[in-house]
C-alpha cells in the first residue's frame, strides 16, 4: 500500500543470518540461530520441525513481537525489500494486518469473545484503508461467504463462542484477509481441529491463497500437512535451518540425517509392526542452553564423526542441480542416502489368544442440565450407543474417531470410573458393567489399566517418580516389603527404558516422552492383561511417538496384553493395529480387521476419514474428500444416520433413509461390519483412497 | 435467565431468613435477655424478679416462636397479668388490647422501639442510613474511578515502572486497615500539635488550628470538603487498592491473552488495543469485586464513624451492640444482609450481563 | 536528665532491636546460602518485592521471640507523673539499673508506648497465625469433598460458606464476641466442632496413604489421636488431665470468632482449585488403579494446589491482623489492658489530635507487618508462576 516501488519478481520475505535469543535473569537463550529464508511472490513456504526448533519464533519475529524478553540480535528480515529489524513501531503498525497477516493455533484464543465478528473483521480495513464503517462491515460479509461459511449475515453478527471451532479457524482466516495482504503468516493453523475439519481449512487455505496471490509462510510439525499445501520447505532443528528446498526434492531426495531420520521415524503407508517397525530417533531433543558444540544433531545422528561434526560451526551448502536446496551436514556428500535401512528387526507377529474382554449393546447416556444456568429442562447426552466387539488376548485394538464420538466414555465405562446404562461387559468372564472400581477386587483393577493422553498431566507434579510407580504396585499389593516394592520399581523403569536415576527425579524434570514411559510403568505395575492406551502419542513430538509406540508394543508382545488404542490419527493405527473400530458420534460405524477398514468398500465415514489425513509420502495419491460442516453435537445428534448431515453418499440411499431410519449393523465380510444404508452394489463401486503410484 | 434470577432470588430469600435467624437467636440468648431486664426495669432485681420480668414481657417462649413473631408470620404474643392488664407484643402502653392487629412484625412494618434512643427503630434508622448513604456515594465517587483507572494504568504495561509503583501503592494500602489510616489521616491532617497542621497555621496559610477537620459531626448538617474528606479518604484507601489489585490482575491476563495479540497484529494501535480490546474483558471481574466490596465497605463504615463521630448507620450500629439494645441491633443486622444479598444479585446478574459468553448460551 | 533528641530515639531503638538485627542477619545468610535447595522459599530469594516482605515479617516474628529482651519496661507498669509522655522523654525517677527514657513516649496511663509495641506484637503474632492454620484445617478438609464430589454435599456446604461470608464481619463480632455469649457456653460448642477439624484431617491424611501398610498406619494415626485429642480436651473444653493445654475462655472467644470467620474463604478457594485440578489426568490414573476419594484429594490434588494456598495463608495472617485489631478497636479484644495492637489504637484515640504518638505507634505496626505480609505473598504468586 505504502510501497509501490517493489518489483514483484523479488523476494517478498527474504530473511537473512537471523539469530534471536531471549533473555532470562539468569542467562540469554539462543532461540534461533543463523536462519535464512526466502519467500517468494505467490509462493507458500513450509517451517517444520519438533516442539521447541525455534519455527514460531522466526514467524514472531517477522511480526516483530518477541515479546519483553525476545529480542533480535542479528541479521536482518526484509519484507518487500524493507528491513523490518529497523522499522519503527508506527511503520510497523501499517504494515501488520494490512500487508503481513497472522493466523494462529488456537482459534478460540484469538477472537476477543466480547466483540461480535463483524466487528473485529471490520476493524481491520477500517485501521488501515480508512474505510467506512458500513462499508467495513459489507466487506466483512463478503470475505466471510469467501471462507465459506453458511449464512454470514448471521455470523458477523455473532459472538466468536456461539462459532464452533472450525468455524472460528475460519473467521481468523477471513479476518487475516481483509486486507488481502501480500503475506500471510499460518501459525500451526489446524492443530486445534479435528482431522475432517482440518482437511476443510487446508483446502480453503490453498484456494485462498491461489486466488488472492498471496505469499505464504506455513508452520507445522505435520509433513503431511507441509506436502499438501506448501511449494518450499525448510527443516528447523534445535533453533536452526537444517534443510531446505523444493518439497518435492527434500520429501524424496533429502540430504540431511535429520530429515532422513524424521521420515523414518513417521508411520508412511507400508510401514509395519512386525515387518517393517518405524525407526525411532535416539536420545532428546537438547535444551537450548544445553546445544552440543558444532551439529545440534550430532549426538543423535547415525552418521556421527567425532572431530568433524563436532569441531566447528557448521553452515548451509547447497545441493548443487536442485532447485535452491541446502543441507546443514558436513557429511552430506559422503553418506549414501539410497541405502537401506541396515539390520531391520524382523518382530514375530503375536499369535492371537481367548477373547479377554467382550462388550454386548453396551449403552450410557448421561443427563445434562439444559441451560448454563442450571435448571431447564435436562437434556440426555448418548455417548455410547450400542456398543459391540470383542477383544483377544494379544490382540490391538484400535478405536478411531474425532472428538465427541465417545471414545473416552467408553473408556471410562471399561475402567469402571462410571457404570454402563445398559448392556454387558465381560471381562475375564466377569460381568462389571454395573460394577463402578471402588468394588472391583485388587486383581481385577491391576488387570485393566489406561495409559493417559497428555504426557504433562499424566504424573502427580509433586511426586517423585520412584514413589508414584512404589504407590500402583503398594495398592495393587505387589511385593511383600518396602524393599521389594523399591526394586521392582527399579525394574519397571528398565522395562520401560528409563535409567534408574530418573525415581528420584520430579516429573518436570522429564521430558515428554520420557513422562509417557513413566506413564506405562505405572500402567503395568500390577501386570496388566487389558491396556487402554488414550491418544497415548499424539502429543509428543513425531521422532518420540515412535520410540513410545514401540516401547508398548514390545511390552505388549512381551506380556501378551490386550491393547485397546484410541486415537484420531489413522497413520498410526494403519502401523500397529490388528483390527480398528471406528465410531462416530457414539456409534460404532464401521469394525473389521485393520486391511478390511483401509480398504474398500468403506463406510463413507471412514473413507473420508482416510482422505483427511495428511501423508508424508510424494507417492501416494490421494482422493480428496472434504466434508461439509463440523461434527454435531452429541447433545443435539441429527436423526436418522449420525453421519448423514456430512455424508456425501446420501443421495445414492433410495427413499431418503437417512434422515428417518438408524442403519442396520451390516456385515462385509468375515469380521467386517458396518452401519450404513447403503446398497451392496453402491458399496461395490466404492475406489481406494489411497493409491501408491507407480514407482 | 428469568429462572436463573428466580433460582438466585430463592437462595437469597433462604439466606435473608437463615442470617436473620441467626442474628435473633444470638441477641436473644438469655443473659442478654436478664441485662434488656435489669436496664429496662431495676438494676437490682432479683433472680425471681427477672424471670418473671422475662415471662411478663413474652420472652420465655420458644426461640422459634419469637422470631416468628418478630418477623410477623405468627400472632404476636398476649398475656393477661395477674394484675390483669393485658400486655402483648403488639400492645403498646396503655393501648387497648381489642383495637390493635395481631400480626405486628418486620413485614407489617413494626422494627420495634429502640430502648437505647427511645424512638422507634425505623425512625433511628432511617435517619442513620440516610447520613451514611452521603458518605457511601462519596466514598463511591471517589474509589470506583480511582482503582479502575490505577488498576488498568498498572496492569496495561506489566512490570514497566508505572506498574511497580503503583502496584506497590496499591499493596501499601490494603495493608492499612480504616483504623490505622484514620489514626495516620488524624495525626498528619487534623493535629493541632503533629503533622502539617501546626506548619501551616504558623505560615499563616490556613485560618484554624487544623487544616482538615478531626471529626466530621458538622458533616451531618453541612457537607463540606473539610470536614468530610478524612473520613472519606479512610474508608475508600482501603478499597482502593484492593480493587485495583484485582483491576490490575484481571488486565495483565487479559494483556497476555491471544486475542489481543491478534488485535496487535492487525495493526490496531496500543491505545485503541486497551480501549476497544482489553477494557471491557478486564473489567467483568473488577465489576463483582466492586459489589461484593460492600460487606467490607460496611465494616469500614463502622469504623470511621466511630472513629471521626459521625452518627450515621455504622455509629448506630455501634451503639446498639455496646448498650444491648436488641429491637434497634436486629433491625441493622436486617438493612446489613439485605444491602449485601441485593449486591450479591446485583453483582451476579451484571456478570452475565458484561460477559456475551455466558449470556448468549 | 534531658529528653532523648530523635537521633538519640532511633539510636535507642537500635540498640534494643539488636537480638532481632543478629537473628535477621543468620536468616538471611542462611537462606541466601541454601536458596537453590529450598524449593519456592528459596525463589522468593529471587525477587526484591519478596525479600522485603520476607524480612519485615521476620522483623516482627524475631521481635515476638526476643520480645522480653527488648522492651524497656513492663509493658502494664505506669508510671507516675509520666502521663502523655513525649517521645523520649525521660523517666521521672527511674529506678537503679532500669531503663530512663520513654524512647516513644508514655500514653494516657503513663504506660512505656515502646515496651507495649514490643510485647503487642508477641500477642499479635500469638494468634493470627494459629488462628488462620486452624481456618485452613477447615477450610481444606471441607473444601476438598466438596470440589471433589460436587452434588448435594457441595450445594450445602457452599450454602451455609456464603451465608457466613453475607455475614458483614463487624456484625458477627458484635453478636460472637460480648462476655454474654462466653456465659452461654457457645463459643465451647464452636471450639469443639471448629477444633476438631485438625485431628480429622491427619487422621484421614495418614489412614488414606497407609491403609496398605498397617503397622505404619497405626503408629501414625495413633500418634495424631493421642496428641490431638490430648490438645482438643484441654483447648476446647478446658478439661487438659495434665493441664498443659488450656485457653483463656476469652482468647477462646476471640479465637474461635477469627476461625470461624476465615474458614468459609479458604473453604472457597479450596473447592475451586479442587474442581479444577480433579479434571487432570494424574487423577484420573488414581482413580484407574482404584485409589480412595481421601487419598485422591490428601496426595493427589491437594499438594497440587499448594502454590496458591501458601499465597492466600500469608494474605490471611495479615487479613487476621487485620480484624484482631478491628476487634482491639472496637474493645472486643481479648483483655483491655493487653498491649496488642488493635486495643492501644483503641486506647489512644481519645486523645488522637492533641498526643497521637500513643495510637500512631501501634497503628505503623501492624500496617508494616500486613504490608510485610502481602509483599511476602506477591513475591510467592510471582515466583511460584515463574515455574
Amino acid at each position: 500500500m505504502f510501497d509501490t516501488t517493489w518489483d514483484p519478481s523479488k523476494p517478498i520475505l527474504e530473511i537473512e543470518n537471523l539469530s534471536i535469543s531471549f533473555f532470562t535473569r539468569l542467562r540469554e537463550i539462543p532461540a534461533v540461530m543463523d536462519f535464512s529464508c526466502t519467500v517468494m511472490a505467490g509462493e507458500a513456504m513450509g517451517l517444520v520441525g519438533e516442539s521447541g526448533c525455534g519455527k514460531s519464533t522466526v514467524a514472531l519475529a517477522v511480526m516483530r513481537d518477541l515479546g519483553k524478553n525476545g529480542q533480535i540480535v542479528a541479521g536482518s528480515i526484509k519484507f518487500k525489500g524493507r528491513d523490518l529489524t529497523r522499522m519503527s513501531e508506527e511503520d510497523l503498525r501499517h504494515i501488520r494486518g494490512s500487508e503481513i497477516a497472522m493466523i494462529y493455533q488456537e482459534p478460540m484464543a484469538s477472537l476477543n469473545p466480547a466483540m461480535k465478528v463483524g466487528a473485529q473483521l471490520a476493524e481491520v480495513p477500517m485501521i488501515h484503508q480508512g474505510m467506512s464503517r458500513d462499508d467495513a462491515w459489507k466487506l466483512a460479509r463478503q470475505i466471510v461467504a469467501d471462507v465459506r461459511l453458511p449464512d454470514p449475515d448471521r455470523i458477523v453478527n455473532a459472538y466468536p463462542h456461539q462459532l464452533s471451532g472450525g468455524q472460528q479457524q475460519r473467521i481468523v482466516i477471513a479476518m487475516a484477509l481483509m486486507s488481502k495482504p501480500a503475506l500471510l503468516i499460518l501459525d500451526e493453523p489446524t492443530t486445534a481441529l479435528d482431522v475432517t475439519v482440518e482437511a476443510g481449512i487446508v483446502d480453503l487455505v490453498k484456494d485462498l491463497g491461489h486466488k488472492y496471490g498471496t505469499s505464504m509462510l506455513f508452520i507445522s510439525h505435520n509433513l503431511g500437512l507441509i506436502l499438501d499445501v506448501c511449494d518450499r520447505l525448510c527443516v528447523m532443528y534445535s533453533g536452526e535451518a537444517i534443510e531446505t528446498g523444493h518439497v518435492g526434492e527434500v520429501f524424496d531426495k533429502m540430504r540431511h540425517p535429520y530429515t532422513q531420520a524424521l521420515f523414518r521415524s513417521i508411520p508412511l503407508p507400508g510401514a509395519d509392526k512386525n515387518s517393517s517397525p518405524l525407526v525411532a530417533i535416539p536420545g532428546n531433543f537438547p535444551l537450548p542452553h544445553e546445544r552440543p558444540k558444532g551439529c545440534n544433531f550430532g549426538p543423535r545422528c547415525d552418521y556421527f564423526e567425532a572431530g568433524r561434526c563436532d569441531a566447528a560451526e557448521v553452515h548451509m551448502s547447497a545441493v548443487p542441480g536442485d532447485d535452491r536446496h541446502a543441507s546443514r551436514c558436513v557429511k552430506w556428500t559422503e553418506i549414501d542416502w539410497n541405502a537401506p535401512l541396515k539390520a531391520k528387526v524382523v518382530k514375530p507377529k503375536t499369535p492371537v489368544g481367548k477373547v479377554v474382554l467382550k462388550m454386548e449393546d453396551l449403552k450410557k447416556y448421561y443427563s445434562v442440565s439444559g441451560s448454563a444456568f442450571g435448571g431447564g429442562t435436562k437434556k440426555v447426552v448418548k455417548a455410547n450407543e450400542t456398543l459391540s466387539f470383542e477383544a483377544r488376548e494379544g490382540e490391538t485394538l484400535a478405536i478411531v474417531g474425532e472428538s465427541g464420538c465417545g471414545k473416552s466414555t467408553f473408556a471410562k465405562v471399561l475402567m469402571g470410573l462410571e457404570t454402563a446404562t445398559s448392556g454387558t461387559i465381560m471381562l475375564f468372564d466377569e460381568n462389571v458393567q454395573s460394577t463402578p472400581i471402588q468394588q472391583r477386587n485388587t486383581d481385577m483393577v491391576s488387570s485393566v489399566q489406561m495409559v493417559f493422553q497428555n504426557p504433562f498431566d499424566t504424573l502427580n507434579p509433586s511426586m517423585t517418580i520412584g514413589r508414584q510407580i512404589i504407590r500402583a504396585l503398594e495398592i495393587f499389593k505387589q511385593g511383600k516389603s518396602d524393599e521389594d516394592r523399591a526394586a521392582r520399581m527399579l525394574e519397571l523403569l528398565d522395562l520401560v527404558k528409563l535409567p534408574r536415576a530418573f525415581a528420584d527425579r520430579m516429573p518436570r524434570q522429564l521430558s515428554g516422552g520420557q513422562k509417557q514411559r513413566v506413564g506405562i510403568a505405572r500402567a503395568f505395575a500390577g501386570g496388566a492383561k487389558v491396556v487402554v492406551a488414550d491418544e497415548p502419542v499424539s502429543a509428543l513430538d513425531v521422532s518420540v511417538q515412535a520410540a513410545v509406540t514401540d516401547l508398548l508394543m514390545d511390552i505388549q508382545r512381551e506380556n501378551r496384553t490386550t491393547l485397546l488404542f484410541i486415537s484420531h490419527d489413522l497413520s498410526i493405527v494403519r502401523y500397529l493395529s490388528d483390527r480398528v473400530m471406528v465410531m462416530y458420534l457414539g456409534h460404532v460405524v464401521e469394525m473389521g480387521t485393520t486391511d478390511q477398514v483401509f480398504s474398500p468398500p468403506y463406510h463413507p465415514y471412514t473413507e473420508a476419514l482416510l482422505s483427511a489425513v495428511p501423508i508424508a509420502d510424494t507417492r501416494v495419491i490421494k482422493k480428496r474428500i472434504v466434508l461439509e460442516g463440523d461434527i454435531p453435537s452429541a447433545m443435539n445428534p441429527p436423526p436418522g444416520c449420525p453421519f448423514q448431515t456430512r455424508c456425501r453418499w446420501k443421495s445414492q440411499v433410495p427413499g431418503g433413509l437417512c434422515d428417518t431410519v438408524m442403519p442396520p449393523v451390516k456385515m462385509l465380510a468375515e469380521g467386517h461390519q458396518i452401519k450404513c444404508h447403503l446398497p451392496d452394489d453402491v458399496l461395490s463401486t466404492m475406489e481406494p483412497v489411497i493409491k501408491m503410484a507407480a514407482e | 435467565m428469568l429462572l436463573f434470577i428466580l433460582r438466585r432470588l430463592g437462595v437469597m430469600l433462604l439466606t435473608a431468613l437463615a442470617l436473620t435467624f441467626i442474628v435473633f437467636y444470638l441477641t436473644n440468648l438469655p443473659p442478654n435477655l436478664e441485662k434488656l431486664a435489669k436496664s429496662e426495669a431495676s438494676v437490682r432485681m432479683t433472680d425471681d424478679q427477672v424471670v418473671s420480668w422475662i415471662e411478663n414481657n413474652g420472652f420465655n417462649a420458644p426461640v422459634v416462636s419469637r422470631y416468628a413473631q418478630w418477623l410477623g408470620v405468627m400472632p404476636g404474643w398476649t398475656k393477661t397479668l395477674d394484675t390483669g392488664e393485658v400486655r402483648g407484643r403488639c400492645i403498646a402502653r396503655g393501648q387497648d388490647p381489642a383495637t390493635v392487629a395481631s400480626y405486628c412484625g418486620l413485614l407489617q412494618g413494626t422494627w420495634g422501639m429502640s430502648t437505647v434512643f427511645k424512638k422507634p427503630v425505623t425512625e433511628v434508622l432511617g435517619r442513620g442510613l440516610g447520613q451514611t448513604g452521603w458518605l457511601m456515594l462519596a466514598v463511591m465517587l471517589v474509589m470506583v474511578p480511582t482503582s479502575l483507572l490505577l488498576g488498568v494504568l498498572s496492569g496495561m504495561r506489566e512490570g514497566s515502572r508505572t506498574d511497580r509503583v503503583l502496584s506497590t501503592f496499591a499493596i501499601a494500602t490494603t495493608a492499612t486497615p480504616e483504623y490505622v489510616s484514620g489514626v495516620i489521616f488524624i495525626a498528619l491532617f487534623a493535629s493541632a500539635t503533629t503533622g502539617i497542621s501546626p506548619l501551616l497555621a504558623s505560615w499563616g496559610w490556613i485560618e484554624g488550628k487544623t487544616l482538615f477537620m478531626g471529626t466530621a459531626t458538622s458533616a451531618m448538617d453541612d457537607i463540606t470538603f473539610w470536614n468530610f474528606a478524612l473520613p472519606v479518604m479512610t474508608i475508600a484507601l482501603y478499597g482502593i487498592g484492593y480493587i485495583a489489585r484485582m483491576t490490575r490482575a484481571s488486565m495483565t491476563e487479559v494483556m497476555t491473552a491471544q486475542y489481543i495479540r491478534t488485535a496487535r497484529l492487525k495493526g490496531v494501535s496500543f491505545g485503541q488495543v486497551v480501549l476497544k480490546h482489553a477494557l471491557r474483558n478486564a473489567l467483568i471481574a473488577p465489576f463483582t469485586v466492586i459489589m461484593l466490596q460492600f460487606p467490607w465497605l460496611l465494616n469500614g463504615v463502622v469504623i470511621v464513624e466511630t472513629l471521626f463521630n459521625y452518627k450515621g448507620f455504622g455509629w448506630t450500629l455501634v451503639q446498639a451492640a455496646g448498650n444491648n439494645d436488641i429491637e434497634l441491633l436486629l433491625g441493622c443486622s436486617v438493612v446489613a444482609v439485605l444491602v449485601v444479598l441485593v449486591t450479591q444479585l446485583i453483582s451476579d446478574i451484571g456478570y452475565v450481563f458484561l460477559n456475551p459468553r455466558i449470556r448468549l448460551s | 536528665m534531658e529528653p532523648l533528641t530523635w537521633g538519640g530515639v532511633f539510636a535507642g531503638m537500635f540498640v534494643r532491636f539488636i537480638p532481632v538485627w543478629i537473628a535477621l542477619i543468620v536468616a538471611f545468610a542462611l537462606s541466601l546460602r541454601f536458596k537453590r535447595r529450598l524449593g519456592l522459599f528459596g525463589k522468593l530469594f529471587d525477587s526484591p518485592v519478596g525479600m522485603t516482605g520476607f524480612g519485615i515479617v521476620m522483623f516482627w516474628v524475631f521481635t515476638a521471640i526476643f520480645a522480653d529482651m527488648i522492651s524497656t519496661m513492663d509493658p502494664l507498669g505506669q508510671f507516675s507523673g509520666s502521663k502523655n509522655a513525649l517521645v523520649g522523654a525521660a523517666l521521672k525517677a527511674p529506678d537503679e539499673g532500669a531503663y530512663t527514657h520513654f524512647l516513644l513516649g508514655a500514653d494516657h496511663v503513663a504506660r512505656d508506648v515502646f515496651s507495649r509495641m514490643v510485647m503487642g506484637a508477641r500477642d499479635v503474632l500469638k494468634i493470627a497465625p494459629a488462628a488462620t492454620v486452624f481456618a485452613f484445617m477447615v477450610g481444606v478438609t471441607l473444601g476438598l469433598p466438596a470440589g471433589y464430589f460436587g452434588g448435594k454435599l457441595d450445594t450445602g456446604l457452599s450454602f451455609l460458606a456464603n451465608l457466613v461470608l453475607a455475614f458483614p464481619v463487624i456484625l458477627l463480632f458484635y453478636l460472637l464476641v460480648t462476655p454474654e455469649i462466653v456465659q452461654t457456653g457457645i463459643p465451647i460448642y464452636f471450639a469443639a466442632v471448629l477444633f476438631i477439624f485438625p485431628i480429622v484431617f491427619l487422621v484421614l491424611l495418614f489412614q488414606s496413604r497407609y491403609f496398605t501398610n498397617p503397622p505404619k498406619r497405626n503408629l501414625y494415626v495413633g500418634l495424631t489421636l493421642l496428641f490431638g485429642l490430648w490438645a482438643y480436651s484441654g483447648l476446647a473444653f478446658n478439661m487438659d488431665p495434665i493441664g498443659l493445654f488450656s485457653m483463656d475462655p476469652n482468647l477462646l472467644n476471640v479465637f474461635v470468632s477469627v476461625v470461624f470467620v476465615n474458614s468459609p474463604g479458604v473453604y472457597r478457594i479450596v473447592r475451586g482449585m479442587v474442581m479444577d485440578i480433579k479434571t487432570r489426568d494424574y487423577v484420573a490414573a488414581g482413580q484407574t488403579r482404584g485409589e480412595g476419594p481421601w487419598y485422591i484429594m490428601l496426595w493427589e490434588i491437594l499438594p497440587n494446589a499448594r502454590g496458591p494456598l501458601i499465597v492466600d495463608f500469608c494474605l490471611r495472617i495479615g487479613y487476621t491482623t487485620i480484624l484482631l485489631g478491628t476487634l482491639g478497636f472496637f474493645g472486643l479484644g481479648v483483655s483491655p489492658e493487653s498491649p496488642d495492637w488493635g486495643s492501644t489504637i483503641d486506647d489512644g484515640r481519645k486523645l488522637l489530635s492533641i498526643v497521637p504518638h500513643p495510637a500512631l505507634v501501634p497503628a505503623l505496626a501492624l500496617m508494616s507487618l500486613v504490608l510485610g505480609l502481602n509483599l511476602l505473598a506477591d513475591g510467592l504468586r510471582e515466583e511460584s508462576l515463574k515455574d
